[in-house]
């Protein structure tokens, strides 16, 4: 169990940081015959980003709720500084919350929707007016103030919604997907404001999202879900170079999965020894080897084992689909300039140079 | 040969069949509106043709027994919309947001206030009405309140669909408000529409209903209209005319605030 004092100060911007420790301990919750979240552990440190990433159904949502008070638990404990607030009702969680979809009301402006959370704590006119337009400055939509919901584009919508959370001061932030529903560029734009303001407020956070490239940038460190589990959380880099499972292998980047068998001290692969950790399987097991494209290399060869089916130029790298005779494909991440004279027919000979991970034969 | 023929013929088919289709239109919306506006004439030119002329209409208030009768239906309108949206709105909230999977039965109950004779609907509610209130017209506003229900449930039900309940209140709840100021504060000023709805259809019901209020022995607005009609017919219809344009303007007026909403929302 985590238990961690809580800190309250105020910065410079008049806005307090908190630093609050948050531990789902245990948890189960099932809907019928599913079970949505299945002995979840999750330790948020003060301050921390964490996400929560996975494919749909994998219970990350769910668990968010939970934290929010959204939703009820069969089993285990929510702790946040070390108390239990199973069951306090979302109300009185002190939670600001971010939904996927547009949650601004309506009839209010800008302005009011933000101050909203200080006009039910009984906050005066005039200080709740100066508080929700601080915080609309710090999302770049002062000029917006007096503009009402279905007059602001969901990107504005969304950076309100995020003023409106934060103004409250809460304890913990949630994050439930806010940007899947806003295009490309103003996703991108709104990932690194969410980033910057959580950094400079320190608040804690919990994201959940679908959307490795916004996990993987944004948070200090990435849970991956699968069935109401956790597989692994993990810094971005480490979960990405060192993944546990072949789950997280395959769902975070791009991993090919080619079949090999084991061999003392690794597994034979593209008719080559290469090193593995294969504990718990004999030599001659048929399994299979995750590798990443950058992890792999090609040359040109007259009696090469592949041949080039496609080329995709991604920038300083471009991505060569190899057809192997096996009549697996492979994908290999080439230096641009090298891959220029990689025609598509032509054959190739490929190779293993970084690390690999076995699984079992799908 | 086809490749000629066929753009002309494909160019040609869509025009002939739109003018069809317009005309047709405007066939049906000419017998629709002869339906509803010949009787409504009928009435004007039979009010105007009594001896009082057009006095028949202008001198309704001095009648006797009017105002007396139009108050107390005018009252029975007002207790009659409180109740049925004290009763309505949370009910109708707390189904979309907590049992969405009952919301067919739910409809189902409403329109059995219009479906159980008014005889039992009456024997029903005076076993379950306070003391206090039997033998007062203000028992009449317990059954009226049963009439209302499918009427009123339908516009809040409209109302619901129209906005994101469950991440309003959400995000309300998250916020630290409770549910008095989440639906106070949130979900009315996002459901006017649906309750001006609600609140002149239930209006119109009281002002029309004449068979519990007789059968109760009340005498309200369309039993003084019924009871009138035998001292003089032509007030007793003008007074009917004057009633259904009353409420046709307020149905108006509904629309109009609701049209100028939704132009504000897409025009800026």
């Amino acid at each position: 169990m985590t238990t961690t004092d809580t800190s309250r100060t105020t910065t410079k911007a008049g806005t307090t940081t908190g630093s609050t420790a948050v531990h789902l301990k245990g948890l189960r919750r099932a809907f019928g015959a599913t079970r949505a979240l299945d002995d979840l552990d999750l330790e948020i440190k003060p301050g921390e980003l964490v996400a929560l990433l996975g494919p749909s159904g994998c219970g990350k949502t769910t668990a968010l709720r939970v934290l929010a008070g959204m939703e009820t638990i069969d089993s285990g404990e929510v702790l946040v500084d070390g108390v239990d607030i199973s069951g306090v009702p979302t109300r009185k969680r002190d939670m600001g919350m971010v939904f996927q979809n547009y949650s601004l009301f309506p009839n209010l402006s800008a302005l009011d929707n933000v101050g909203f959370g200080l006009r039910v704590r009984g906050r005066a006119a005039a200080e709740r007016r100066s508080r929700a337009g601080e915080l609309l400055e710090m999302v770049g939509l002062a000029d917006q103030a007096d503009k009402y919901p279905h007059q602001m584009s969901g990107g504005q919508q969304q950076r309100v919604a995020l003023a409106r959370a934060l103004a409250i001061e809460p304890r913990v932030l949630l994050l439930d997907e806010p940007l899947s529903a806003l295009d490309a560029k103003v996703r991108l734009q709104l990932r690194e404001q969410i980033r910057l303001l959580q950094t400079q407020l320190g608040t804690t956070t919990l994201f959940v999202t679908h959307d490795q490239e916004e996990a993987l940038s944004m948070a200090d460190r990435v849970g991956v879900m699968r069935s109401g589990r956790l597989e692994q959380i993990a810094a971005p880099a480490e979960l990405y170079a060192r993944p546990a499972t072949a789950f997280v292998a395959e769902f975070v980047g791009t991993m090919n999965r080619l079949p090999g068998t084991t061999v003392p001290g690794g597994v034979r692969v593209l008719e080559a020894d290469v090193t593995a950790d294969i504990t718990g399987r004999t030599s001659g097991t048929e399994v299979d080897v995750l590798v990443r494209p950058e992890d792999m290399t090609l040359a040109p060869t007259a009696h090469g084992h592949g041949i080039v089916t496609t080329r995709m130029f991604l920038g300083g790298v471009t991505r060569v689909t190899v057809r192997l005779e096996s009549d697996v494909s492979v994908l290999v991440d080439q230096p641009s300039a090298a891959a220029a004279e990689l025609a598509v027919g032509a054959a190739v000979e490929v190779a293993i140079t970084g690390r690999v991970l076995v699984a079992d034969r799908s | 040969m086809v490749a000629v023929t066929t753009p002309v013929e494909l160019a040609v088919t869509p025009v002939r069949r739109r003018r069809r289709t317009s005309w047709g239109r405007w066939i049906i919306l000419l017998l629709a509106a002869a339906y509803f506006l010949v009787p409504l004439y009928a009435a004007a030119e039979f009010a105007v043709s009594g001896p009082d002329g057009i006095g028949a209409l202008t001198g309704i208030a001095g009648k006797s027994g009017f105002v007396e009768a139009f108050t107390l239906s005018l009252t029975l309108a007002l207790v009659t919309t409180v109740i049925t949206l004290a009763l309505m709105v949370p009910t109708a909230i707390w189904v979309h947001l907590r049992l969405p999977r009952v919301q067919r039965l739910f409809e189902g109950i409403t329109i059995l206030g219009i479906v159980i004779p008014p005889v039992v609907l009456i024997v029903g509610v005076l076993q379950v009405a306070p003391a206090t209130l039997k033998g007062t017209p203000y028992l009449l506003a317990l059954e009226y309140a049963i009439l209302a229900m499918p009427f009123a449930y339908r516009s809040l039900d409209a109302g619901l669909r129209a906005i994101p309940l469950t991440t309003l209140v959400e995000a309300s709840r998250s916020l630290g408000a409770g549910w008095v100021v989440t639906i106070g504060r949130v979900l009315l000023p996002n459901l006017r529409s649906a309750l001006l709805s609600a609140t002149v259809l239930t209006v119109a019901l009281v002002l029309g209903e004449y068979t519990m209020a007789s059968l109760d022995q009340f005498e309200t607005f369309p039993v003084w209209v019924v009871v009138y009609q035998q001292d003089d017919a032509h007030v007793s219809v003008a007074v009917s005319l004057l009633s259904l344009v009353a409420t046709w303007v307020l149905l108006m007026l509904i629309s109009m605030i609701d049209t100028r909403r939704l132009r504000r929302g897409k025009t800026s």
